[in-house]
């Protein structure tokens, strides 16, 4: 035995490779990240640029710096306030929506039935009719008070017909959205059900759980973290809805269906107030960034157990 | 009491029959191994006396009660799955009395109840970890606890061990068996590990194809397989199979020539084998000799395997057959030699032209039924240890 037990003393890790990037690297990444750059920061500079003017399209030469003046103006205006309101209550209302229904449709679509692959094509393709023409087919083919399948039926019924965007706006614009977000929802739940052990799930069945008791204490947890993506993804968009509303209602009757996103239009292209809308968007990017937060803090306390 | 009875069951996948007429008696306190090779059944049948599989037909009766159309959890049992199906987002007591709170038992009393378990299992400093923090052989435990928490009639383990390497799995056996003998419970467990079903098992069901081609206690399926199938499976490395010719029967044992004209009697009873016939010759590498005293055949080794205990030698012999030979770890022998073999007729095993094993003349004194309620056999009484009336088995013969 000589002394092959001896190690030899460790070398210290190469201090060069992790504390800082080698030039070569650097020149590799600047073309995203100049790129980026200017497809973000330039914009969101320029809005808070506009946001401090006085700039109305309507007089242009009239432009000047008037401080707080366009935020003074637009905070005081009830309209925003009760467009931040419906902003929420479409959020809410439709993530509800599209995570509940998603996750019963997920369940059902995980089951083995005849035609299983048709049904989901079927229940998947509202995502791919972009948002214009499905706010197009709800409005003249389905909600419309005369010629729409549903005044059809009511009527037929003896009901008597709805006249839907005009009574029910914003439920109609909400039911819209959510019909064209279920899909997204659907799919994401449905792999992540696909992924759940079924192991897990006859040993929750030897352990005397009902169908009930097997969803809420096998299922539902599975699917925890997929539910937190999608509400994260979803309200990301859900705080811009605009195409619906436009192509729809027109954000009213009165302020029925103003949202956020459509009274910053109205402000930028409707009243030529671009300082006024400026101001607007940058409360939207704030808005954005407080429920950004909430979500990202709730999403990364998911991903961590 | 908990025994466990299978009548003629059957399982069929919409034209494909899996389970083809298993007729099975689990005594009380029984650790039964169902062992086969992939896709013989064994896991089906073990998930239909679960009630995790439908029974297409036959009966289940768990204490003599049928139980084809019980559920899962009031059929009295439960089972370890393979890969643990621990529910990842709760604690390891959780896990354990998730049963109970299905059940309505207060939080207490659960916890309780977990905590004795954790105790018989080595698990009570793990029980507010979740499942992803421990390692394979604790997952292991949390899942056989899981089972202990319910004081099922009959424990049901569905290749526990599988999962584990093989040091922890040799622990875990141990283990395994230990539980069994404190708690005295009936187990029906499945895996492919000859290893683990000879240690574990008061009695083994072999299965192949949706049949059961043996049940007996461990060294009864080693010492008096009933079929080629089951001689080749029991025991490692596998028995040597060799195509001989029957010379003479007589009371005394059954002469055969081998290919290299050397001829052995083996004592059998005279049964359906008449001189002239083709049989089947096997004998196991553990009983095979290196011996030029006396040598009946001479072979040349292909290949050599050193365990350091024992060696393995591939020795082709005269007929082209390739045998296996146990020897010595210190054996010299090398690639290419030519060495002698000796068999020694006494511990060989003879097949008719069916493949069904033709009745040792003496039963070996260890290869009776272990099983503590059942007494020992008087030679008259050997039969019905037989789980399964004997009679030969159509063999499907399409084609000839």
């Amino acid at each position: 035995m000589t002394s092959s037990v001896a190690t030899r003393p460790q070398q210290p890790p190469p201090a060069r490779a992790r504390s800082h990037r080698s030039i070569p690297a650097r020149l590799l990444v600047a073309p995203s990240v100049i790129l980026l750059v200017l497809w973000m920061v330039v914009p969101l500079a320029m809005a808070i640029w506009f946001a401090f003017q006085r700039y109305n399209l309507l007089i242009p030469d009239n432009r000047e710096f008037v401080g707080f003046a366009n935020f003074a103006y637009i905070l005081t205006d009830p309209t925003l306030w009760i467009s931040i309101g419906i902003t929420l209550v479409l959020v809410v209302s439709v993530l509800a929506i599209t995570i509940g229904l998603g996750t019963v449709l997920a369940v059902l679509f995980n089951q083995e039935f005849p035609g299983r692959g048709i049904a989901r094509v079927l229940a998947i393709s509202p995502f791919f009719v972009m948002p214009t023409v499905s706010a197009l087919i709800w409005k003249n083919m389905l909600m419309h008070p005369v010629n729409g399948l549903f005044a059809q039926i009511t009527r037929g019924l003896g009901l008597g017909a709805i006249d839907w965007f005009a009574d029910f706006p914003l439920l109609a614009i909400i039911i819209i959205v959510a019909w064209q977000w279920l899909p997204f929802s659907l799919l994401i739940l449905l792999t992540a059900i696909q992924s759940l052990d079924t192991d897990q799930m006859e040993a929750a069945r030897m352990d005397g759980a009902s169908a009930m008791q097997l969803f809420r204490f096998v299922v539902l947890p599975h699917l925890n973290r997929a539910i937190a993506v999608v509400a994260m993804i979803e309200t990301i968009f859900f705080l811009t809805i605009f195409a619906e509303i436009f192509v729809t209602t027109g954000g009213g009757p009165g302020l029925a269906t103003t949202n956020l996103a459509y009274y910053i239009y109205l402000k930028a292209l409707l009243e030529f107030d671009v300082g006024g809308a400026s101001a607007g968007g940058l409360i939207a990017v704030v808005l954005a960034n407080i429920v950004a937060i909430f979500l990202m803090r709730s999403v990364a306390r998911n991903l961590d157990t | 009491m908990s025994t466990v009875t299978l009548r003629d069951i059957h399982k069929t996948y919409v034209d494909n029959e899996v389970i083809k007429g298993v007729n099975l008696d689990i005594h009380d306190k029984e650790f039964v191994v169902f062992v086969g090779p992939s896709g013989c059944g064994k896991s089906t049948l073990l998930r239909m006396i679960a009630g995790l599989e439908d029974i297409t037909s036959g009966d289940l009766l768990v204490d003599g009660e049928r139980m084809n159309d019980v559920p899962p959890d009031q059929r009295g049992l439960a089972m370890v799955f393979q890969t643990y199906a621990l529910y990842p987002h709760m604690t390891v007591a959780e896990n354990m009395a998730f049963s109970l709170r299905l059940a309505g038992v207060s939080k207490e009393r659960r916890m309780e109840r977990a905590r004795d378990v954790a105790r018989i299992l080595q698990l009570e400093p793990l029980l507010d970890r979740k499942p992803g923090k421990l390692s394979g052989g604790q997952r292991q435990r949390v899942a056989i606890g899981r089972a202990l928490v319910r004081n099922p009639k009959v424990f049901l383990f569905d290749e526990p061990l599988s999962n584990l390497d093989a040091s922890l799995r040799v622990q875990m056996r141990i283990e395994l068996s230990g539980l069994h003998e404190s708690l005295q419970s009936t187990m029906i467990y499945v895996t492919h590990d000859q290893v683990e079903a000879m240690t574990l098992a008061d009695k083994i069901v072999v299965l192949q194809g949706g049949v059961v081609e043996q049940v007996g206690s461990p060294l009864e399926l080693y010492h008096h397989p009933r079929n080629l199938f089951v001689a080749g499976f029991i025991g490692s490395p596998k028995m040597n199979f060799l195509s001989v010719q029957t010379t003479g029967v007589q009371d005394s044992g059954t002469t055969v020539r081998l290919p290299g004209d050397a001829t052995i009697t083996i004592p059998v009873q005279p049964r359906t084998l008449m001189a002239g016939d083709r049989a089947t010759l096997g004998i196991r590498p553990e009983h095979l000799r290196i011996d030029a005293t006396n040598p009946t055949l001479m072979g040349e080794v292909l290949v050599v395997e050193r365990l350091g205990g024992e060696t393995y030698l591939y020795v082709k012999v005269a007929g082209g057959d390739t045998f296996i030979v146990q020897t010595d770890g210190n054996s010299r022998a090398k690639v290419r030699d030519r060495v002698p073999v000796t068999i020694d007729g006494s511990v060989c095993h003879l097949f008719d032209g069916e493949g069904q094993a033709i009745p040792k003349a003496e039963r070996h004194p260890l290869s009776l039924t272990r099983h503590p309620e059942v007494p020992l056999h008087t030679e008259a009484t050997l039969e019905q240890t037989y789980e399964q009336p004997i009679q030969p088995r159509e063999v499907p013969r399409q084609a000839e």
